[in-house]
């Protein structure tokens, strides 16, 4: 089709402001899913995503509107995935940001709508959800004409889930949005904006052509990455896959590419066809590296192969998951993985225990390191035990936090922001009820329980988004801690001078609570580097032994003995010391750390 | 089976009542089964008698209350039991009469443990037992007097409501009574037993606070002159016992893992590596004597392994070095090292002992010293 007919747009919402029943809607009214074949939220094919109103996965779905091709490119709803949202934005000429008609613009849709903006996006703003009670689309629609400096009249209000409106949403997506304007002539250039893998015919990937055409057969390669392949297949979904002969200039669209690891492949990047070759890739390009790493254990160590096989199928879907095998003395074998970041880590951590029935212990985050070591070079390390324990300089990755609130909860707001080592940035009020305040904060403080904060303390009022602002210098320290004189390589942490304190007491408490009385005192300590911050001290017990024990009660007791003989094996020794795998637990556990 | 068993057990079951906190085989009542009883008992030694060395070293009868058995049944069955060097029978004080201990003084027996329990009559009730301290002090007048020279007394310590002071009284109380042997034993809060129902809870949330009764019953019979030769038995030392070696020599046969026979309902045997014991009811024992046969019986029987495993867990209960001879695969060699550092065992020549600490913790050194 003549690019002049296309138009290719994304929508942006904030989780549960209607973007996928939006996208029901409009595969619907083009007559692109017939009711019959109607499924609600067509585009969420993973079950998590549908359970967690989220996607996580872009796709592309084609539809057809008085003679025009849309191209709807889905984009992943979270801050995890801003580098992905941004590919996905720029596969596109325009988009629809949607906001909810009684909660009004969140810090997720602001993040997104900016991204778009520095995008050069045409923005089609859209009031949602009319149709409730307690609506206010005037409210709405002022404030995101407000954010995208157009007029409150332009503004689209419509109910997703009736129907309403959503005839006009489609022909503002052909009136309002630019047609594409790559060179069809050119040597041919497409940007992946996603891929996914597939069992049978191995990677796809999702692509939006710029320049020039793409023909099944052709060899291809991707330019950053240089991986070559021959193109099997070429389509579009719709929402199925429609196999065609060619993809042109300016549409959206899939390639079969037969490559058995998602990793060769990288979003951003930008295919080509080796017979006529473009020399410049597409701009945009980044290597997203993990931020947020942690350790995935097996609860029963035996499950050890299934977790390794597991995250094996994920990582075929998942470029941004990193793992290697790892083996702690606390609790056994297992491995240390990164994620982009919270969310991701929490979808990982729920396809393994969803679809895969793992039994997982996920030790409490930490966030990625830069270390000069005395005269050194500069070293990135994912596990505090690597912190080596003198060094030059360390750095830890800071982001740049948007937090939109009801201006009455503007104190908590900045009062724990400024308790988590936050710099304040910017305050800016959206309306008169609400504001927009932005804080530089270090990574680490925001990836144990930042949230559940900001929400508890503003009940639940607050939303909250990130960029990652890059690596600083940090006045940081490695605290460990000791159980009988004997470090315990997964309780180290890596923290704040001014907090190592507190944290290694409250550490060395809570292990005193868990570990149980032994025939010798325990020493657990919390150090920095030679020094001892913190002691407990188990006290030995005094008596064990059981009463009395004569002819008749020798097989009982015997067997009682047998018992707590098997019970010992199942103890860890650390420093001659026999911990219960649930007193690591007690301390290491994400969610009992979390509710601390 | 070869006839090598020198210790005999006898059980006799019959209670006034039942207490609270007891899990052995008793049956209350039944007074016109004690003839019956003693013939079942004398059917099972006929066809035992082969398991029995021609020399026993102690026989013990234990209950139950042996001593409620209708006078004439005990005596009738005491009789009849082969001699012994040590003859035990257990006894409720208030069922010492001067004819009792007559009767059981005739008879060879030479030793009579008094289930005293606590001199501390709330106490007393809180145990449902019905002696009070007086029938304790009379009763082993009684039993001197029949000339029955070694007399040990049952005390229980950690009784809900029992405090530290209170257990020094009763220690007091029974030192002043100068027998011969004391067992002092922790309340067990035993599954299922009516006590545990009433008050296991309160067992429970005490405990910690009960270390240092055990500690406190050590310390106190020690310095009054007696050996704590078992983790809950002592005995007055040979230079106050006019050189007499006053241990209990059929409990030592278990702690020593020496072969025993038991006879009655709920009886246990042991011999060489066959262990069994005699179902529980006593209509069932009456019965199977009434058909000529054995009684029902659960039969185990003991790997090496097993038997080396008993021989630790009971020799560390007593203050002799335990001979590693023989147990070397079933010992922890590093545990062992671990252990003697921490001064809680002497490793010396073979033979292991433990010290006064590493015997309050006797269980957990047990478990860790088993390979």
């Amino acid at each position: 089709m003549d690019q002049s007919h296309i138009r290719n747009f994304s929508i942006i919402a904030h989780i549960d402001h209607g973007k996928s029943t939006l996208a029901d809607r409009i595969l619907q009214l083009t007559d692109t899913v017939s009711a019959r074949e109607m499924r609600d939220q067509m585009l969420d094919s993973m079950e998590l995503e549908r359970e967690r109103g989220i996607t996580i996965k872009a796709q592309a779905v084609r539809v057809h509107w008085k003679g025009h091709e849309l191209n709807l490119i889905d984009t992943p709803g979270h801050v995890d995935f801003t580098y992905e949202v941004s590919r996905s934005l720029q596969a596109c000429e325009g988009a629809l940001l949607v906001v909810d008609a009684a909660q009004g613009i969140e810090a997720q849709t602001l993040a997104n709508a900016y991204l778009a903006i520095e995008n050069n996006l045409e923005i089609v703003p859209v009031v949602n959800k009319i149709d409730l009670p307690q609506a206010d689309p005037d409210g709405a629609a002022a404030e995101v004409a407000d954010l995208i400096g157009d007029d409150p009249g332009n503004v689209l209000r419509i109910s997703a889930k009736t129907g309403q409106g959503v005839d006009a949403v489609l022909d503002a997506i052909v009136e309002r949005i630019p047609a594409p304007a790559g060179a069809p002539d050119a040597p041919p250039r497409a940007l992946i904006f996603d891929s996914s893998y597939d069992q049978y015919r191995g990677v796809v990937a999702f692509v939006r052509v710029v320049d020039g055409v793409f023909r099944p057969r052709e060899h291809l390669r991707a330019m950053a990455l240089g991986t070559r392949f021959e193109a099997q297949e070429i389509g579009f979904m719709s929402p199925a896959m429609r196999p065609v002969q060619e993809l042109q200039a300016g549409e959206v669209g899939y390639v079969i590419t037969g490559l058995k690891d998602v990793s060769e492949l990288r979003v951003g990047d930008t295919l080509t066809a080796e017979k006529r070759a473009a020399t410049t890739p597409l701009p945009g390009y980044k290597d997203v590296k993990p931020m947020v790493f942690a350790g995935l254990f097996p609860t029963d160590s035996d499950d050890y192969p299934e977790l390794r096989d597991a995250l094996e199928k994920l990582k075929l879907n998942d470029a941004a998951l990193f793992y290697e095998p790892e083996t702690s003395q606390a609790l056994g074998f297992g491995f240390r993985c990164g994620f982009l970041g919270l969310l991701h880590m929490e979808i990982v951590r729920e396809r393994l225990e969803r679809e895969f029935d793992l039994d997982l212990l996920v030790t409490a985050p930490n966030v990625a390191y830069r270390v000069k070591p005395l005269n050194g070079e500069w070293v990135e390390v994912h596990t505090p035990a690597d912190l080596p324990d003198s060094f030059d300089e360390v750095e830890e990755p800071y982001i740049k936090a948007s937090i939109i609130v009801p201006k009455e909860f503007v104190g908590q707001v900045m009062e724990l922001c400024n308790d988590r080592r936050g710099r304040f940035d910017h305050l800016e009020y959206l309306s008169e009820q609400r504001v927009h305040l932005t804080y530089e904060l270090p990574l680490a403080e925001i990836v144990l329980d930042y949230y559940d904060q900001l929400k508890s303390r503003t009940r639940g009022y607050a939303s909250f988004d990130y960029d990652l602002a890059g690596f600083r210098p940090g006045n940081l320290a490695r605290v460990d801690i000791l159980v009988g004189g004997e470090p315990v390589d997964a309780l180290s942490l890596i923290l704040h001078r001014d907090f190592a304190y507190e944290r290694g007491k409250a550490l060395v408490e809570k292990l005193r609570e868990e570990i149980p009385r032994q025939m010798f005192d325990v020493a657990i300590q919390a150090t920095v580097g030679a020094r001892i911050i913190a002691r407990e001290t188990v006290k030995a017990r005094r008596k064990d032994v059981l009463a009395k024990c004569y002819g008749g009660d020798i097989t009982r007791k015997r067997k009682l003995l047998e018992k707590q003989k098997a019970g010992k094996k199942r103890m860890k020794q650390v420093g001659g010391v026999e911990v219960p795998q649930e007193a690591f637990l007690a301390v290491l556990n994400l969610n009992d750390v979390a509710k601390r | 089976m070869p006839a090598v068993a020198r210790h005999l057990y006898v059980h006799l079951p019959f209670c006034a009542s039942r207490c609270g906190y007891c899990d052995f085989v008793t049956v209350v009542g039944h007074a016109d089964l004690h003839g019956a009883y003693v013939d079942a008992l004398l059917g099972e030694l006929e066809l035992e008698r082969r398991l029995l060395a021609p020399d026993l070293e102690s026989i013990y009868l234990g209950g139950g209350t042996p001593t409620l058995t209708a006078p004439d049944e005990l005596e009738r069955l005491l009789a009849a039991l082969p001699p012994a060097r040590e003859v035990t029978v257990e006894a409720n004080p208030e069922t010492v009469t001067p004819e009792l201990a007559a009767l059981l003084s005739r008879n060879r027996v030479n030793r009579v443990s008094i289930g005293a329990q606590t001199f501390n009559t709330a106490l007393l009730d809180v145990l449902d037992r019905r002696a009070r301290p007086e029938d304790v002090r009379r009763a082993l007048h009684h039993l001197r007097d029949a000339g029955i020279g070694n007399r040990s007394l049952d005390l229980i310590y950690g009784i809900p409501g029992q405090t530290a002071a209170d257990l020094a009284r009763d220690l007091d109380e029974a030192l002043a009574l100068e027998p011969e042997h004391i067992s002092a034993y922790e309340l067990e809060a035993k599954p299922g037993t009516r006590f545990t129902h009433a008050h296991g809870t309160e067992l429970a949330l005490q405990a910690d606070g009960l270390e240092s009764y055990i500690e406190l019953v050590v310390e106190r019979l020690t310095a009054a002159g007696y050996r704590w030769y078992e983790t809950a038995n002592f005995c007055r030392r040979p230079d106050r016992a006019g050189g007499r070696d006053l241990r209990a020599r059929h409990n030592l046969g278990y702690w020593l893992g020496h072969d025993y026979l038991g006879l009655g309902v709920g009886a246990v045997s042991t011999i060489q590596n066959r262990r069994w014991r005699n179902a529980p009811s006593l209509r069932r024992y009456l019965a199977a004597h009434a058909r000529g046969e054995r009684p029902d019986r659960g039969l185990e029987t003991l790997s090496a392994v097993e038997r080396s495993t008993e021989r630790v867990m009971l020799g560390l209960r007593l203050d002799e070095p335990l001979s590693l001879t023989g147990l070397r695969d079933v010992v922890d060699r590093a545990a062992l090292e671990r252990l003697a550092e921490g001064g809680l065992a002497v490793h010396r020549e073979g033979s292991l002992t433990l010290t006064p600490r590493g015997r309050l913790l006797g269980g957990g050194v047990t478990a860790r010293l088993l390979a």
